[in-house]
């Protein structure tokens, strides 16, 4: 009971850490001015080429594809399996489950052992070329082997020391209705859930900032317009002719 | 004729297939420019020299930065280290010191970010490589930023347009606002800002040159192509790099110019006041110093009462003309709105060929196999003519037009992917010729290769410094200067002109 208390308080606090820090990052870079227009180009003309543009980037990893093409790959094996399984993870927020949902949860299973095989991946690549070995900070091989461990213990759950499922997800729908209910009492699940704090409280401080980082990415979101727009920040802008007589 | 190299550093062999270096560090640790004079530094509006509280002095023009550019906040934040930009700085494959690729050069400044301005690196400075802002790490700030020539190369491959050059400039910004400027780029500017142009050239001089090539061109031509100086109610105010004066092959380009506006009967001129396109604010990641340079145009441009600016051929120069001036010293509401303001010289050109208005003869240029070297400015810092990517098919449209024998380089060396020359982003200067030299490894590499394979004669390039550059570099690597040539040279010689005109 103590310890479902624990969890139930530490999962609070997680997301406050995570919703807070996150919005409080986001307002930050929203604010910061770009003065100067700096699309990396050729770059599409119109907001909506670049809406395009940034489609293409979250969903492909258009210019890590030319980057390379061995971190294009396990990279995107990680982030679209952990994608699925994000979406397998719904059910245990949603009751009744939604249909696509339910449907979706034998691929979910797959996802998890792509998005190991993306993230073992990327890590051996860090040990192995020479220039990743030095640019690698601790962090970067911590942050990886926090997700292989989240993946790994989500997947033995699944495979070999099963968890009471109907009862995790008693616990998890309390969460959100403020109708506490106790914690299965099984490590590996504790150990999973305890990553999974770890991971949100960390989001906001880290290189996890990538996420919305790109969205704010100025030589990825700006149009390539300045001769017909004339683009003018709070600070950065000549004074004009307007601005001369007054 | 090839020059032996003297200075005392090992050229780097063309290899047959090109690798990627392992990593050598403190390779190139003891390369770095001079260090501005106090008189060069105080014409710029920074401290003479380095400021009594310099670490203070630096940590506050860093969090100004912070809050004034997007991008360098963002991009501190957002790098995985993925490594994807890792392999593609051609500093880095021309030395292989591990600093000079571009995540590691982004990480001189991150590391001291995360020190000071992140609740990470503020209590687990280890764990997430964060680090003091010691004397060494300003020793290796200047070192290293004056390693990049801000070709914005690595931003095209990073997954979250991670742009070095951005972090450069504004590593620059912070070694100049706290004393320690570049002597070479510091030294120019306040050159503009006194006398209008980076070699200072005065108003008498230049008119004395203008006039020597209204000579040449009628003695080589019979045609009286006219060089003009201040001309009030010209058409057209052309803005050129000051090399385009008197440098070679540059100086060849500007005659091409000159050319082309006597066939199509354009009215033109230059302008002492304005008489420079280069704008080495952009280097040194200053705005101030940027817009400075920029406003000579507005005023100049208004001054002649021209209705259109054009400009010439010079890579950054065209980066902040286009992409910056509107900003900078706009709006234009003083020009004619139906032409694109500003427009490049090549983006002038064909349109005149596009409509029949240049009368030219390839068959003139048959001596010649060439190719065109991408200005990485130019490539991903800007754009010509109406569609993404016109920068890269309208300088080869004008090439084609003018020479029947042309072959482009590697495509993994051209259009967005194009190589640095080497010597941009205000490193064209003799204390860093081993760095330049280098540098220029993967530009050469291809240019060898379509040498071999096609017997290539002549590399057309659009910017000074890559001329300048290329100049220099080449003999190096057993290839002739004069190799270089301007796109306008080519188009220049490639004119039918008589001397009725
Ligand atoms: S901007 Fe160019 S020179 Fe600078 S790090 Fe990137 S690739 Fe290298
Ligand atoms: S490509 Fe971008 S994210 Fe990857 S290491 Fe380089 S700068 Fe960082």
């Amino acid at each position: 009971m103590i310890l479902s208390a624990v969890f139930s308080i530490l999962f609070y606090l997680a997301f406050a850490v995570f919703s807070v820090g996150l919005v409080k990052r986001l307002l930050l870079y929203w604010r910061t001015p770009a003065p100067l227009v700096i699309p990396t180009t050729p770059a599409p003309l119109t907001n909506i080429g670049v809406a395009g543009r940034l489609f293409r980037e979250v969903v492909f990893f258009e210019s890590l594809f030319k980057g390379s093409k061995w971190t294009w790959l396990f990279g995107w094996l990680f982030h679209f399996g952990l994608l699925l399984v994000l979406l397998r993870h719904l059910r245990y927020f949603t009751e009744p489950v939604w249909g696509w949902v339910v449907a979706l949860q034998w691929v979910g299973i797959y996802a998890g052992m792509v998005m190991l095989v993306g993230l073992i991946g990327l890590l051996v690549r860090r040990f192995l070329v020479d220039r990743l070995r030095y640019i690698s900070s601790p962090s970067d091989h911590l942050m990886l082997l926090l997700l292989i461990a989240l993946a790994g213990s989500g997947l033995l759950m699944k495979y070999v020391w099963h968890t009471d499922v109907m009862a995790l997800k008693t616990f998890s729908l309390g969460l959100i209705t403020f109708n506490w209910a106790p914690l299965p009492n099984d490590p590996l699940l504790l150990v999973h859930l305890l990553l999974v704090i770890i991971l949100l409280i960390i989001f906001p401080f880290s290189k996890l900032l990538h996420a919305p980082g790109v969205f704010f990415s100025p030589t990825r979101n700006m149009a390539d317009n300045p001769r017909e727009h004339r683009h003018v920040s709070a600070w950065a802008h000549a004074p004009t002719t307007a601005d001369e007589k007054s | 004729m090839p020059v032996p190299p003297k200075e005392k550093f090992d050229v780097p062999r063309i290899e047959e297939v090109f690798s990627i270096p392992a990593i050598r560090v403190n390779a190139m640790a003891h390369s770095k420019p001079f260090v501005a004079k106090p008189e060069h530094q105080e014409a710029l509006g920074f401290p003479g020299k380095l400021v009594d509280g310099w670490q203070d002095a630096a940590l506050d023009k860093m969090e100004e930065l912070l809050g004034k550019y997007r991008s360098i906040r963002v991009f501190l934040d957002s790098c995985v280290k993925c490594g994807a930009c890792t392999d593609k700085c051609h500093y880095y494959l021309g030395t292989a010191d591990p600093k000079n690729m571009p995540v590691a050069r982004q990480d001189l400044m991150r590391s001291v970010y995360r020190r000071y301005f992140t609740v990470a690196g503020k209590y687990f400075p280890k764990l997430v490589g964060a680090v003091d802002l010691t004397e060494d790490v300003i020793e290796d700030w200047y070192r290293y930023y004056h390693q990049c020539s801000e070709c914005r190369r690595c931003s095209v491959y990073c997954p979250y347009g991670i742009d070095t050059a951005e972090i450069t400039m504004a590593g620059r910004e912070i070694l100049s606002s706290i004393g320690i400027g570049q002597k070479y780029a510091n030294e120019i500017i306040g050159k503009v800002h006194k006398i209008g142009n980076n070699l200072g050239l005065p108003e008498p001089a230049l008119l004395d040159t203008l006039g020597g090539l209204e000579e040449e061109v009628e003695e080589d031509t019979g045609a009286s192509v006219k060089f003009p100086l201040d001309k009030r109610g010209a058409e057209v105010l052309l803005v050129t790099p000051s090399a385009d004066f008197f440098a070679e092959p540059h100086v060849d380009g500007l005659i091409g110019y000159a050319k082309v506006f006597h066939q199509a009967g354009v009215s033109w001129t230059l302008s002492s006041y304005a008489s420079e396109a280069a704008n080495f604010g952009i280097f040194i990641g200053s705005y101030e110093n940027m817009r400075r340079v920029a406003e000579r145009v507005r005023e100049a441009a208004i001054e002649l009462g021209v209705k259109r600016i054009v400009v010439g051929e010079c890579g950054h120069a065209w980066r902040v003309a286009y992409s910056f001036w509107n900003t900078l010293i706009g709006p234009f509401d003083f020009l004619d709105p139906s032409h694109p303001v500003p427009q490049h010289i090549c983006e002038f050109t064909h349109e005149l060929l596009n409509r029949g208005a240049l009368r030219v003869n390839p068959d003139k240029n048959d001596d010649k196999v060439v190719t065109f070297h991408d200005s990485c400015n130019v490539s991903r810092g800007s754009r010509m003519g109406s569609v993404p990517g016109g920068q890269f098919s309208i300088p080869r449209n004008i090439i084609k037009a003018a020479c029947n024998h042309f072959v482009d380089m590697a495509p993994d060396t051209t259009h967005e992917h194009t190589f640095c020359c080497g010597g941009g982003g205000g490193l064209l200067t003799d204390d860093l010729v081993e760095l330049r030299v280098k540098g220029a490894l993967p530009r050469v590499q291809a240019l060898k290769q379509v040498i071999d394979d096609y017997g290539v004669t002549h590399m057309a390039a659009i910017c000074a410094i890559c001329k300048s550059q290329f100049s220099k570099v080449l003999p190096f690597y057993d290839m002739g200067m004069d190799m270089v040539v301007s796109v306008h040279q080519l188009l220049g010689d490639a004119l039918e002109l008589d001397g009725a005109e």
